[in-house]
């Protein structure tokens, strides 16, 4: 059971998923990185059965690395994003589907506006000012639906996921230790850790 | 040509349990007896665990118990020998380490047939990457190419959930494959029916920086403790050091020798009132 969810305001977009690894009852790791970077202004978050998690990010990542190579420039977070909805659709029906949840986030430097799309296993996409997948949607959408505005800054955007996490940590069954936290900006892909936050 | 159809098809064959048809011209021909009471289905359930796996798949032994864990020194890979065949003990000296070459071990859980064919074929490509690169292949590598094997079976019944453990130019290397298609790295890993007795040996004696000695011995005791408490699991510990001229075996010790040699308070007695009793503290 991953946490993944995201917020995004004019100019940025803020991931955020959990770090654990687990296998039935054990944790088999616990500091997992579960996003997977396509190119320097845009990532996505990927959760969902695992083999196909880490073998369908593989397989956009060489491809998006691909179109910008060939191409000497990269593809937009919203070409990124209906390149990787019409991959999973095409496998959705072959003999090989890929059962991910992806959310997809980067900054678009033609227009220097961020987006966010979420992608479901079954290639539905949405672009949206926030998202979640799995079970931590049950108890963070109420709270995002809230407190997000339009203009929201990242400061904001912070204080929106530290009341994320309050609520996980209060209501959620699974304790989660640690989260990869991860802002795209204009100035590219960064890390935070939750001290930073 | 008729005539010799004739002749063949008149003669008797049911001493044999072949019957012919004499009414055509044609020869018959032989057909086949099938053993007595054969009945596929019934014979099948036997072996199929229907309640977990709705696909039917047949019933795999998961009771095992392998550790493996990176230290200063190198990787230690320990597993436990027992086979069970639902309540039976099949065998107490299974190898569920596999040799993959002289610096690649691989352990066994889950399917045996499923690790050990495929852990050679590992091997092979193993090899066969040295030929063709003139060096040895990372552990990462060997990792990437059995969980890219297994993952094209995905959902087809493999069972195996193996750590593939090593020395390469990065050092010591242990990545966790399994036929669901995961792969990961982390520094110790326990696998199988007993893992979770193993866990909590390892996690809490487990440091980095130990010695080879008592890397050997918390290695040793998770894999006791596990056979000790899980059913499934036991025979002997068999421990391997890798390091990086390549990995070494370990003399084989009984489970059951190591309860007392753990316990030196409880010793055998030939009492028929209380065959075990725990001798007075000195």
């Amino acid at each position: 059971m991953d946490a993944q969810f995201a917020i995004s305001g004019r100019d940025f977009v803020i991931s955020v998923t959990d770090k654990g690894l687990r296998n039935s009852i054990l944790k088999m790791k616990m500091d997992q990185d579960k996003t997977c970077q396509l190119s320097s202004h845009t990532f996505m978050s990927v959760s969902g059965e695992p083999g196909d998690t880490s073998n369908f990010s593989e397989y956009i990542q060489g491809n998006v690395k691909l179109y910008s190579v060939r191409n000497a420039q990269d593809l937009s977070p919203s070409e990124t994003a209906n390149f990787i909805r019409g991959e999973l659709a095409d496998a959705l029906r072959s003999r090989s589907p890929s059962q991910v949840n992806l959310l997809v986030a980067g900054y678009d430097k033609g227009t220097n506006e961020a987006a966010l799309y979420w992608i479901d296993y079954l290639s539905a996409m949405a672009k949206v000012p926030f998202a979640a997948h799995g079970y931590c949607g049950y108890f963070l959408y109420a709270v995002m639906d809230r407190e997000y505005t339009a203009d929201i800054t990242l400061d904001g955007a912070k204080a929106l996921i530290k009341k994320c996490f309050e609520v996980l940590k209060t209501r959620f069954i699974i304790d989660y230790s640690d989260y990869t936290i991860k802002v795209v900006d204009k100035s590219g892909t960064r890390v935070l850790s939750q001290d930073e936050l | 040509m008729n005539r010799l159809a004739e002749q063949l098809a008149a003669n008797d064959m049911s001493e044999f349990g072949l019957h012919n048809n004499n009414d055509s011209a044609a020869i018959a021909g032989p057909s086949f007896q099938l053993a007595a009471g054969s009945n596929p289905a019934a014979f099948a359930h036997h072996f199929i665990d229907a309640k977990s796996e709705k696909d039917s798949l047949i019933k795999i032994a998961h009771g095992t118990t392998t550790l493996a864990f990176k230290f200063k020194d190198g990787v230690i890979v320990a597993t436990d020998s027992r086979a069970t065949a639902g309540n039976v003990i099949a065998s107490q000296t299974v190898k569920k380490v596999i040799e993959i070459n002289p610096y690649l071990l691989g352990t066994m859980a889950g399917g045996a047939a499923d690790c050990s064919f495929w852990e050679r074929v590992l091997g092979m490509e193993c090899r066969l990457y040295e030929l063709r690169n003139k060096k040895r292949i990372s552990v990462a590598a060997a990792s990437k190419m059995l969980a890219n094997l297994v993952y094209r079976y995905k959902g087809m019944g493999l069972s195996m959930g193996t750590m593939v453990a090593g020395w390469d130019e990065k050092g010591p290397g242990l990545y966790y494959v399994d036929s669901e298609g995961q792969r990961i790295a982390n520094d110790l890993f326990s696998v199988g029916s007993g893992s979770t007795y193993a866990y909590g040996i390892l996690d809490s004696h487990y440091r980095y920086d130990m010695e080879v000695e008592e890397a050997l011995d918390v290695a040793r005791r998770a894999i006791y403790h596990a056979t000790h408490r899980d059913a499934y699991s036991g025979g002997i510990v068999r421990m391997y050091w890798v390091r990086e001229t390549g990995w070494e075996a370990f003399p084989l010790e009984d489970v059951g020798q190591l309860y007392y040699r753990y316990h030196p308070e409880i010793q055998l007695t030939n009492s028929a009132e209380s065959p075990l009793t725990v001798a007075p503290l000195a």
